[in-house]
């Protein structure tokens, strides 16, 4: 089986097409700068009206804000990455070439948005967080090991995120125009990966079903890893026990919708 | 491989009754939709032998498109039976795909921020083509689509015509059994239009590739395919040679008469009829089959001929006129 070469080659390709964009990048590392500085200071308030709220002290509250921001561009918290320009492919017909190749459509897919995640883990996460740990007292790890599994668990994140986007972005096969599902989409991981507000603060019913969710997977679960609240061998598993079933349940959803997209599609377009 | 039944030659291509229906659904009202079938393919035949090449043409919306989508497997037939190389393109798509190539002329096959050297490595690792039949296939395209100096710059800086044999030459890297090409040649010049032509001419010659093409240019098929299929909507109006085409469009030959003054339109001339009159000029048609002969005898015999010419139908005018029955 030589096929998960050609993987490898459209990852790096995908690292490669969003390295050219240098301002961009730069443009993104401030906005994520700017960004965490005003939810530092938000929780900052809220956490000396409320020690230990959600079971975080403040330096962990503190350090889940710049892990927030790190992630952002690279689990697309905010949507993004393939799926607009896969929306652009079925909305515009294109996606009959890609049809028309020796691939899996959700293979190549996904091994480009590991290439460009990849790429916004180094270029846009790695400077928000340097600059947070010199502003503020964070909770980060000393052990190496615990970076090792958190890596592990953000590229997991980053698969649970692929596959909520392409299920997305496949229903552009049904609707003419896929922009307002696509907003849709964005509001469901900011709100439930705990972008805003760390998914342990959200109250009762609400906080256990959020909790259960896949986008909990994106980023509470790597950041709960790094901050140390999932350790030990029992807590690590569960961890990557529930990012995993999540990936592969989407991961499968996927591949059906994807048949009976393919199956009754109307390729737009002469 | 699986699947592959036992192809002749004759039938490699091989298209029986084939149908495609989309159900299309209309808001007529609050929350009210009907739905209604379009016959986009409505019972086609056809079959096309390993190493020819057929044109097909139509008005937009035929049905031509839709015809080689199922042909390339990306839409289901609702009904008919259809098999490339001797396997069910829909249902085998995936093993089908790595024997033919597809060039669109509106859109590219090519990703728009690597340069031309970059899509192709990516299409070979696609194919997993050997390295030496890759480097002898794109040598070849090279030389002959003049992609020399070509293969650094990203597609986006592309011009259409460069675009469009960078296309081609990813299209056949493989060496794909079929190439399907449509409108290969829409908004190319005369220059890129003739390289392209002749670049084709030559494949079908020497790598005995099957090629199926659409356009709208019938000068291409006029160059390219001894054989043409015209489609419209979703019927096949014939399917045979080029010069047939005239026969099935009962088409016209025109004898054109200068006549030495301005004169009423000329009457009972047997087997014609006048067309036009402007000034002393007339023009006067008759079926392709007959012989001008008996006509100009029977004109200079009534009226004062300075001069004449015979106009041979045109093949848009015949294909015109079978649209429009």
């Amino acid at each position: 089986m030589r096929l998960p070469r050609l993987y490898f080659a459209v990852a790096g390709s995908g690292f490669r097409r969003y390295a050219t964009y240098r301002m961009a990048t730069a443009a993104g590392v401030f906005t994520n700068t700017i960004f965490g500085f005003i939810l530092a200071y938000t929780f900052i308030a809220l956490w000396n009206e409320r020690p230990q709220l959600g079971g975080y002290d403040q330096s962990q509250a503190l350090t889940f804000v710049w892990i927030g921001q790190a992630l952002l561009a690279s689990a697309a918290l905010m949507g993004g990455g393939f799926q607009d320009e896969f929306q652009e492919r079925i909305r515009t017909g294109d996606v009959a070439i890609d049809l028309y190749r020796p691939i899996d459509l959700q293979m190549w897919w996904l091994a480009s948005d590991l290439g460009r995640a990849a790429f916004h883990l180094v270029g846009r996460g790695v400077v928000p967080l340097v600059v947070g740990a010199f502003a503020f007292e964070l909770a980060l790890p000393g052990s190496l090991l615990v970076w090792a599994l958190f890596l592990l668990s953000v590229f997991l994140g980053v698969v649970v995120s692929f596959a909520l986007r392409y299920l997305f972005a496949l229903c552009g096969f049904w609707l003419l125009d896929a922009s307002g599902l696509g907003a849709l989409s964005m509001l469901l991981s900011l709100f439930f990966s705990g972008m805003m507000l760390p998914l342990n603060v959200f109250p009762g019913a609400l906080g256990e079903i959020v909790r259960w969710l896949p986008w909990a997977a994106t980023l509470q679960v790597p950041a709960d890893v790094l901050l140390g609240v999932r350790q030990g061998g029992a807590g690590i598993a569960g961890a990557f026990g529930f990012q995993s079933v999540w990936a592969l349940v989407l991961l499968g959803c996927g591949r059906l919708l994807q048949k009976v997209a393919t199956r009754r599609v109307v390729v737009q377009g002469g | 491989m699986t699947g592959e039944e036992s192809v002749d030659d004759d039938g490699f291509i091989d298209v029986r009754e084939l149908e495609k229906v989309f159900t299309v659904r209309r808001r007529s009202g609050f929350l009210r939709r009907t739905t209604s079938e379009v016959r986009a393919v409505d019972g086609i035949s056809f079959a096309v032998p390993r190493g020819e090449m057929v044109g097909f043409i139509g008005p937009n919306g035929a049905g031509k498109s839709t015809t080689i989508k199922m042909l390339t497997g990306i839409l289901t037939p609702s009904g008919g039976r259809l098999r490339v190389a001797g396997v069910d393109p829909w249902k085998e798509r995936t093993q089908l795909v790595r024997r033919i190539g597809v060039v669109f002329g509106q859109r590219t096959t090519l990703w728009w921020d690597l340069p031309l050297r970059d899509s192709y490595a990516l299409v070979k690792r696609m194919y997993r083509i050997p390295e030496a039949r890759y480097r002898a296939n794109l040598e070849r395209c090279v030389e002959l689509l003049e992609l020399d100096g070509l293969l650094e710059v990203p597609v986006r800086q592309l011009s259409l015509g460069q675009r469009m044999r960078g296309d081609i030459t990813a299209a056949l890297l493989h060496d794909p059994d079929v190439l399907y090409l449509d409108e290969p040649t829409i908004g190319l010049d005369v220059i890129s239009k003739a390289r392209v032509r002749e670049f084709l001419l030559n494949l079908n010659a020497e790598m005995g590739t099957t090629v199926l093409l659409t356009t709208h240019d019938l000068s291409d098929i006029e160059y390219l395919c001894k054989r043409v299929v015209v489609i419209d909507h979703g019927r096949l109006m014939y399917d045979g040679v080029l010069a047939g085409l005239h026969e099935v469009g009962s088409s016209e030959r025109t004898l054109v008469v200068d006549l030495e003054r301005e004169m009423p339109p000329i009457e009972g001339v047997h087997g014609a009829r006048t067309v036009r009159t402007e000034g002393p000029r007339q023009w006067l048609a008759f079926p392709a089959a007959a012989s001008a002969a008996p006509l100009v005898s029977q004109v200079a015999a009534g009226y004062p001929l300075v001069d004449l010419s015979i106009r041979e139908p045109d093949i848009e005018d015949v294909i015109a006129r079978m649209y429009a029955r």
